[in-house]
């Protein structure tokens, strides 16, 4: 199993790399489109501000997930490279996402509540979540961000932090998680293994 | 439910865990990549390891204990201990830390705030304060002082203002010691926590002065802590963070259990 991880210099890689690893999975650093399109597996990492997506397309890295998108390669997004995955992400409007899911991310509220969203929090998981199969409602995960994308009928898990929002999206290959899990102990691994694991239904 | 975290601490000098890490049935030092997942599986939250005599002939050291304990590690893990620079942060990172820990170096330049941040995220960068209450202050606790070089310098700031410019700057979480609490097992300073946890919209982590499970009760309470280092739990007869954590759950503290 060869995974192409994409580096879009948005925050380390070495603790998703290393989650790979640990399952045994191998891996390929992406910086350009060239090892995208040949992949086995996709995970796109991200931390920091959604601006950095810039450089996908910049880079040329966007058409290329498109195009691997289309040849139903098994696609992850993390955190910020899951907010990818939407239309955008109203931390920087002028810069657009993938749009492959049609909402938009937006900031939590302001409230009583701290913004960013950091610690252990607990999943309500769709019980048909391929993803998140073997993962319980209820099963605790690592955050931390300040923006996320609203449950519409693809959230296959949801968080409630202020109000509830997706914690997991999915549609056929195509994957998102808003937490960590080469950072959520043995629940994100077992949600690394599914990935690793995914067939077409 | 977001729950409150409860972090093992290993102290490292030469690459061995030197305090903080006390089993009952380990009473030497001990490896920090065996204890460090020793407490991931007896139900820690998070790993923060912090080098307290980092120097720079040790700086290859640190990195290796550092590449050995994050091998395999899967919950958060923050390093601490001689970082003066962005390059410095990112050896670290490079060796599998999630996040660092800065104190003296970003006092003397808080721009390393700004520059961490900017390469690696906020979420990656924690900024530690040693404070000591100042009796002859407006509020002793707010106006709380700050000090550097392990607690042996004032630093000439202040606690709150001082947090703040680091939230300013882009720090993702502050690690609060109360140099009063400290070692005293007498209860975290809860006043001074929640001034600064008030103050801030990151998370504070609370450190010095647990000797009971009640002290964690209080600060996650009264102090409004979001997070606490558990440095010497097993003083009190405690056997792992699990235990700890199955007794706050009973006070009604939000824990992550099972775990």
């Amino acid at each position: 199993m060869r995974v192409t991880v994409i580096d879009y210099k948005a925050g380390n890689l070495t603790s998703v790399l290393k989650a790979l690893h640990h399952l045994g999975a191998e891996t390929i650093v992406a910086d350009g489109p060239e090892p995208i399109e040949t992949a086995d597996r996709i995970v796109l990492p991200g931390v920091g501000n959604f601006a950095a997506t810039e450089r996908l397309d910049a880079t040329g890295i966007t058409s290329a997930i498109r195009n691997a998108i289309n040849l139903s390669i098994p696609f992850l997004g993390i955190c910020v490279g899951m907010q990818w995955l939407y239309a955008g992400s109203s931390e920087a409007p002028e810069q657009d996402g993938l749009g492959y899911f049609p909402e938009m991310c937006t900031r939590f509220k302001e409230g009583a509540e701290k913004v960013p969203h950091v610690g252990w929090n607990s999943l309500d998981v769709r019980p048909d979540s391929p993803l998140l199969a073997g993962i319980s409602s209820g099963e605790y995960v690592y955050f931390t961000h300040s923006y996320r994308a609203p449950v519409s009928a693809d959230t296959s898990a949801t968080t409630h932090y202020i109000e509830p929002f997706a914690a997991a999206v999915e549609r056929g290959h195509v994957m998102g998680v808003q937490f960590h899990p080469e950072k959520s102990g043995e629940a994100g691994l077992r949600i690394l293994r599914n990935f690793l694991a995914w067939r077409s239904a | 439910m977001l729950t409150k975290r409860i972090i093992g601490c290993l102290d490292v000098h030469g690459g061995r865990v030197v305090k903080g890490v006390q089993f009952v049935d380990i009473v030497d030092a001990g490896d920090p990549a065996e204890l460090a997942a020793r407490h991931a599986r007896e139900g820690a939250d998070e790993i923060v390891l912090l080098d307290i005599t980092a120097t720079h002939e040790q700086r290859q050291t640190l990195l290796d204990t550092v590449r050995r304990t994050a091998r395999e590690l899967f919950i958060p893990f923050t390093v601490g201990g001689g970082i003066r620079s962005a390059d410095d942060a990112a050896q670290v990172f490079d060796a599998g830390a999630d996040k660092v820990s800065v104190n003296s170096a970003a006092i003397a330049s808080p721009s390393l705030i700004d520059a961490i941040g900017r390469s690696f995220g906020s979420q990656a960068v924690v900024v530690a304060i040693d404070a000591r209450r100042d009796p002859d202050a407006d509020d002793p606790v707010i106006d709380a002082q700050v000090f550097v070089q392990g607690g042996r310098k004032p630093a000439g700031r202040r606690v709150v203002e001082w947090a703040r410019e680091a939230e300013a700057r882009g720090a993702g979480e502050i690690l609060l010691t109360s140099m009063d609490a400290d070692g005293t097992r007498a209860g975290f300073d809860c006043d001074l926590t929640a001034a600064v946890s008030d103050a801030l919209r990151i998370p504070v982590i609370a450190s010095g002065g647990a000797g009971t499970v009640n002290h964690f009760v209080d600060v996650f309470g009264r102090g409004r802590a979001d997070a606490a280092l558990a440095a010497s739990i097993f003083h009190f007869g405690l056997s792992s963070a699990r235990a700890l954590k199955e007794e706050l759950a009973k006070a009604g503290v939000s824990v992550r259990l099972p775990c």
